[in-house]
């Protein structure tokens, strides 16, 4: 039995170092950036494998409203291919490190059509089962006010108002009780005054 | 009595729901292949992207949001004064915040229909949460003026 399961332990051993698991691709999810302006995105991996020699890096873009995406760059055997054809002829360049794992490329002189969908896709052989990861570009002409800060201030405002007043409600009230308090306490202590001083000229 | 109070609350929690719904769904105009509301634009050839940063657009999400903070605070409030005020006395706080949701739910929904030819194509119509938005304005406000009138009996 024994020698059973340990033949079982090791042929398992033996099996499982052979399949490659899974790669996890990150990127950024969002990056505004304004006309004219140079960006980086950033791709980088998590494998369960040390870095290999043929890790391999490639980029592909998908024009905003298009269903089509073309490759821009292509990282392999050591060496960096950039797009010399497409939309980023000259624009691109490989500012990554693969040894670090990092597959990151620097677009240069952001035009409005580069709107898109930046998509990177890592493998590190033997681990080449993974999602690729997208990032999304959004140019601008003037920096635009980030979603949420208006609403979060409006709101933030008017429920400040309302605590506000509710403080201060409660304030008054107490003031005003306070006050009352401390009258109908010097009244009464007046009359007790009185009722002492004549009971002591009485006597 | 109780009837009546009854009917006070389902239309409150009515109003509340079409709040919740309006601002949650929110599927404010629609065309033949694209719905854009309050939060994100979808449409059927390039998925969903989250909606422009517009000041007004903010702006109306704000304001919904605050009325739905602002209903759901008066219902509360209903319950608490059901059982602390004393006989005879009226649910002003209760109304007064019913109220202010009411117009809220106006302002958002005049603010969007004025300000929406500014990022909505041309040729969509306005879908049915926008609907939803006007019908719980007037809602709101007759909850509201009820909660003003009543007095607190037994």
């Amino acid at each position: 039995m024994l020698t059973f399961l340990a033949l079982t332990s090791v042929v398992l051993l033996g099996i499982v170092p052979e399949q490659s698991q899974a790669i996890a691709i990150y990127t950024g999810w969002e990056r505004h950036a304004l006309v004219g302006s140079d960006i980086r995105l950033s791709c980088s991996f998590f494998s369960w494998r040390w870095t290999s020699e043929d890790v391999t890096f490639s980029w592909t873009y998908r024009p905003d409203g298009s269903r089509d995406s073309i490759s821009i760059f292509h990282y392999t055997g050591g060496a960096a291919y950039v797009d010399n054809k497409g939309p980023f002829r000259d624009r691109l360049e490989f500012v990554g490190n693969p040894g670090r794992r990092d597959g990151s490329i620097l677009l240069k002189n952001l035009e409005l059509n580069d709107n898109g969908t930046f998509t990177c896709d890592a493998k590190n052989p033997p681990d080449i089962v993974g999602r690729p990861s997208s990032v999304r570009l959004l140019v601008f002409e003037k920096v635009p006010i980030q979603a949420g800060v208006i609403t979060g201030a409006i709101i933030g405002v008017v429920l400040g108002l309302l605590v506000l007043i509710v403080v201060i409600y409660y304030l008054m009230r107490f003031l005003v009780a306070r006050r009352v308090f401390s009258l109908s306490v010097s009244k009464h202590g007046k009359k007790k005054k009185e009722g002492s001083q004549q009971r002591q000229i009485k006597v | 009595m109780l009837l009546l109070l009854l009917g006070i609350i389902f239309l409150h929690l009515a109003a509340l729901v079409l709040l919740f719904v309006s601002t949650i769904v929110s599927v404010w105009t629609t065309g033949e292949s694209t719905t854009s509301d309050l939060w994100t634009n979808c449409s059927t050839a390039s998925g969903c992207n989250p909606a422009s940063t517009g000041e007004w657009i903010q702006s109306v999400q704000a304001v919904m949001i605050l009325s739905i903070i602002f209903s759901c605070l008066s219902l509360f409030l209903f319950f608490c004064q059901l059982f602390t005020l004393q006989k005879g006395g009226r649910f002003f706080l209760t109304g007064t915040f019913q109220i202010l949701a009411s117009l809220f739910v106006m302002s958002g929904a005049i603010i969007y229909t004025v300000m929406s030819p500014e990022w909505v194509p041309e040729g969509n119509s306005f879908g049915y949460s926008y609907i939803l938005a006007w019908v719980a304005f007037p809602l709101a406000l007759i909850s509201g003026l009820i909660y003003v009138i009543l007095r607190k009996r037994e």
